[in-house]
């Protein structure tokens, strides 16, 4: 039955995730919406299982012992709205990231146009793009169409033309497209989203409706030669998305039935409350969002209520992990170990983790090699992110992250950090942030769960955002200088709400702590030195107001971009000590 | 909680439905006798595809080539058949330039699929057809032994079995395979070059049967001809006790080895399958079970990658790991007597 989410009620979400399922409730107390608990179980979209129903099950049961409310009746339906004894909920929503990387083909007009917003738009999903296709392609049609056989899609997005625009050559290669899927066996024929020229939508409709399972329209990505448009279009793929799981994976039908049909990707629905908070907060700083798990290592950036969203399957902790030397060599990984562990180890763990991406770390060394791994699947991604960041996002530097405030990180890799201050130096590492910003880790993995509330209670998620369901690690100070090694870059005090002060003299390639714990406030006072950097122009002092967490006020005076010796006992010593700095 | 399970067993019936990726023909009949290597049903593929622009061709429009066009869906036409024959004083003639078959005719166009290249479904398995999936395949049953992997190159191959090994540990080198080797397949350790495999490809082997493989050495493995199945992963790993007890108490005997991708969307695994002989059918496999003390156990991840053990304890809530997380875990006794704490998500049934 569909239900739809009204505000005062309760809300029951679930996150399927390749490795793990959790269950969220959040409700109303005292007038204010608060989180209330979560229960998690193994994801069971894998063989031998086959059906993402158990897991989802077994979540809500764990959470329903958490919590003593009965959500699932006897025969394991959901109990909504609620009962007058209490049990059930008002509303449910669903993000669902696991299962294979969906293989793309990717079709639009000119390279530099259409093609690429075509790519950016592939990059907002969980895809992999195996081939592409436009006008200057020297292949001839019958060759494109044994590319796309060869390719075996589960998802063809079609671009090309302005409105108004070309249209032969678009209908041209609609046509390759067509006899590509009248040539696959019915049940493999694969979801097609047409983003193009919009005046060619009844002939794509005419030419394509009837070979294909799923045909979805959006405006067109590209409605001028100077314009780019990747929202409404990145929506209605993640419909493709939900449509093309729905006919994979057992389960996700019913899901999708207790949702009222709507299922949202996760990374697209911590796109959506990214994009929700930077147009909240309009600041002329970005809000940046990442999350590195399983299926895939997300980044989403909001500069003023404008998203910026990546999906980096190649990056994620699972199937794909052998692949990662594809993209970055071992000695890459290795620099990041503050343990001496062989390399032959390290290549063995990529592969053997991809067989048992659900399994988590016994020992220390396990630990460090998986987090290793994570930092550098994390720099990647946002590597690859900031190519497609707006003009508009604010830099200090050229070849530096733009400045954020804040930056909220989840997923798997980063919440399950034993201690906070593994996963703040895992941020530091991978995502080196500029100037003066604040961490907010997401330990329960909420905010694709809030993004996906958003789409029908604006309420929910900013109540909950303020509530304390997140866990601020603290602002973080981060300087950049050319200072040689020790010197001292930034003289630092932090004035607390008591009058009493704590100074520090931070030298280059420390890391150092003022204690500011949660929910505090303190003046602080940064005197750079040595033309150092701390986001307002080298030398330049600053005055802030700043919030504690539970790591104060860390100022990280290793160097932008961050430069880790070359000698490996001298870097994992390093290592060792930063470790030590954060709280070991 | 739910865990797979991993099966290890000396005996027990086992069905696998074996089908082809596209629509054919399937040649098995229902209750047929069949060995791992008979072709139970096949199809043609065609490799390549051509399409013929008549209306371009003719320099026409598309609805009059359509009305000139003489071949239809089906047909089959050699190289330089009239494919369309122009109208007027200096009528032109266009012609198939490759042989093929005709699979779409229309919009003054006509596409032809050519090349064809036929694709042959073995059984993979050696056993009974117990259920014909027309036009696609067949479930086959057998009674055996049964032993999972963990990563297969793709191969199937059945032959004696022969044991070079004298441990779970043991390591295969080139100078240990001789001439008298040659048809067997092979219980081998670890490999850890790739001179090893080249040695094994040109006796030839029909098969090798490892406990674990280099990663650097998976490129080479993959272009061998004979199956090469790894049971428990990848790197240095020992093969697990279990298996190694069951293959080497089968040596000598017929094995089917099916080095079949894992997968661990469909549950495809690789696999070794020893029929053996019996009067009644035991029960199939479990795929997954719950977790209970006692229970023979595999644990999945590093220290102990691999091991068997016994679950003695379940300990409730969440368990300090000495990696620093918190996390469901059991007590599991190795073999050798040591006690470990394990996370339950590392943890796989044996049965």
């Amino acid at each position: 039955m569909p239900v739809s989410l009204l505000e005062d009620s309760s809300l029951l979400a679930v996150n399927v995730g390749a490795s793990s399922t959790r269950a969220v409730l959040f409700d109303v107390v005292e007038g204010q919406y608060r989180f209330i608990a979560s229960g998690q179980a193994p994801s069971t979209a894998d063989a031998p299982y086959k059906d993402v129903l158990l897991g989802v099950h077994q979540a809500i049961s764990n959470l329903q012992a958490v919590t003593g409310k009965t959500l699932l009746d006897q025969n394991n339906q959901l109990i909504t709205p609620v009962q007058g004894d209490g049990s059930g909920v008002d509303a449910f929503a669903v993000t669902l990231s696991a299962g294979p990387t969906l293989r793309a083909v990717v079709v639009g007009l000119l390279a530099e146009v259409s093609m690429q917003s075509a790519q950016r738009l592939a990059e907002t999903a969980y895809l992999q793009v195996i081939e592409t296709f436009g006008l200057s392609d020297p292949r001839k049609p019958d060759e494109q169409i044994d590319a796309v056989l060869r390719a075996r899609p589960d998802v063809i997005i079609l671009t090309g033309g302005t409105d108004g625009g070309a249209s032969r050559s678009v209908q041209k290669i609609i046509e390759s497209v067509g006899l590509a899927c009248y040539l696959m066996p019915e049940e493999k024929r694969p979801a097609i989203l047409f983003a193009g020229n919009q005046s060619l939508a009844d002939s794509v409709k005419g030419s394509l409706g009837k070979l294909t399972p799923s045909l979805h329209f959006s405006p067109n990505v590209r409605p001028s030669l100077d314009t780019e448009d990747l929202a409404p279009a990145s929506r209605e793929l993640a419909q493709v998305f939900s449509d093309v799981r729905k006919r994979q994976m057992p389960g996700v039908d019913q899901l999708a039935a207790w949702t009222g049909g709507r299922i949202l990707p996760t990374a697209y629905a911590e796109g959506r409350i990214i994009r929700f908070l930077s147009q909240m907060n309009g600041a002329s700083r970005g809000i940046l969002g990442v999350d590195i798990g399983t299926t895939a290592a997300v980044v989403a950036a909001g500069f003023n209520g404008k998203l910026t969203l990546g999906v980096y399957p190649q990056f994620g902790l699972g199937d794909n992990l052998p692949g990662l030397l594809q993209y970055t060599d071992l000695e890459a990984i290795m620099r990041w170990l503050p343990l001496d562990i062989a390399p032959s180890i390290v290549r063995d763990y990529l592969y053997q983790r991809s067989l048992y991406p659900g399994t988590i770390p016994a020992t220390k060394e396990d630990h460090a090699i998986g987090h290793a791994i994570s930092r550098q699947m994390l720099y990647l991604a946002l590597r690859e992110a900031r190519r497609n960041f707006p003009p508009e996002a604010r830099l200090v530097k050229k070849d530096l992250m733009p400045l954020f405030e804040p930056i909220l990180a989840g997923g798997g890799a980063v919440s399950d950090a034993p201690t906070p201050g593994q996963s703040l130096l895992l941020l530091l590492d991978a995502l080196q942030p500029v100037g003066i910003t604040s961490i907010i880790l997401d330990q329960n993995n909420l905010l694709p769960l809030l993004g996906a509330a958003a789409e029908s209670n604006q309420l929910m998620p900013v109540q909950i955002l303020e509530s304390g369901a997140f866990m601020s690690l603290g602002t973080i100070v981060s300087v950049i200088s050319s200072a040689s090694y020790g010197l001292p870059v930034l003289r630092a005090r932090l004035t607390y709400e008591d009058g009493a002060e704590a100074n520090v003299e931070v030298k280059f390639g420390g890391l150092e702590i003022l204690p500011l714990g949660m929910g505090q406030t303190a003046r602080l006072s940064l005197q750079p030195l040595q033309r150092s950097d701390i986001g307002n122009g080298p030398g330049r002092n600053a005055a802030v107001q700043v919030a504690g967490g539970v790591m104060g006020v860390v100022i990280d005076a290793r160097g932008r971009p961050l430069t880790l010796p070359e000698d490996p006992v001298r870097r994992r010593e390093l290592f060792k000590k930063w470790l030590w700095s954060v709280g070991g | 909680m739910l865990a797979p399970v991993n099966h290890i067993l000396p005996l027990t019936t086992i069905e696998r439905e074996r089908v082809l990726p596209v629509s054919g023909n399937v040649i098995a009949k229902l209750n047929q006798k069949v060995s791992s290597t008979d072709v139970i049903a096949e199809a043609t593929w065609s490799r390549e595809h051509l399409l013929i622009d008549v209306a371009r061709g003719l320099n026409i429009s598309a609805n009059a080539a359509d009305r000139l066009i003489r071949v239809k869906v089906n047909d089959k036409v050699a190289e330089g058949a009239e494919i369309a024959i122009g109208k007027g004083v200096m009528t032109r003639t266009i012609r198939a330039p490759r042989g093929g078959r005709v699979v779409a005719v229309g919009g003054g166009q006509v596409l032809m699929e050519t090349g064809d290249a036929s694709i042959q479904l073995r059984a993979g398995i050696p056993g009974t057809i117990v259920h014909i999936i027309p036009n696609r395949g067949a479930l086959i049953r057998t009674v055996g032994a049964l032993i999972q992997g963990t990563w297969g190159n793709g191969r199937i191959e059945t032959g004696l079995l022969f044991n070079l090994t004298e441990n779970p540990a043991d390591v295969l080198t080139a100078s240990r395979l001789d001439v008298s080797l040659r048809g067997s397949i092979i219980l081998a350790g670890l490999i850890r070059d790739a001179e090893t495999l080249r040695q094994a490809a040109e006796l030839p082997v029909r098969g090798l049967i490892l406990s674990s493989i280099s990663p650097g050495l998976l490129p080479a493995a993959q272009q061998l001809r004979f199956p090469i199945l790894a049971i428990d992963g990848f790197g240095q790993v020992p093969m697990n006790s279990a298996a190694y007890k069951l293959l080497t108490t089968n040596a000598k005997r017929d094995v089917t080895i099916n080095a079949e991708a894992f997968n661990r969307y469909t549950g495809a695994r690789p696999e070794v399958i020893i029929p053996l002989p019996v009067s009644q059918e035991p029960p199939p496999p479990t795929d997954v079970d719950t977790l209970e003390t006692g229970q023979t156990v595999r644990l999945r991840r590093s220290p102990h990658a691999g091991e068997i053990g016994t679950l003695t304890k379940l300990h409730p809530g969440l368990s300090a790991l000495p990696s620093g997380l918190r996390a469901p875990a059991g007590d599991v006794k190795l073999e050798n007597g040591e006690q470990i704490l394990v996370p339950l998500v590392n943890l796989e049934i044996v049965g």
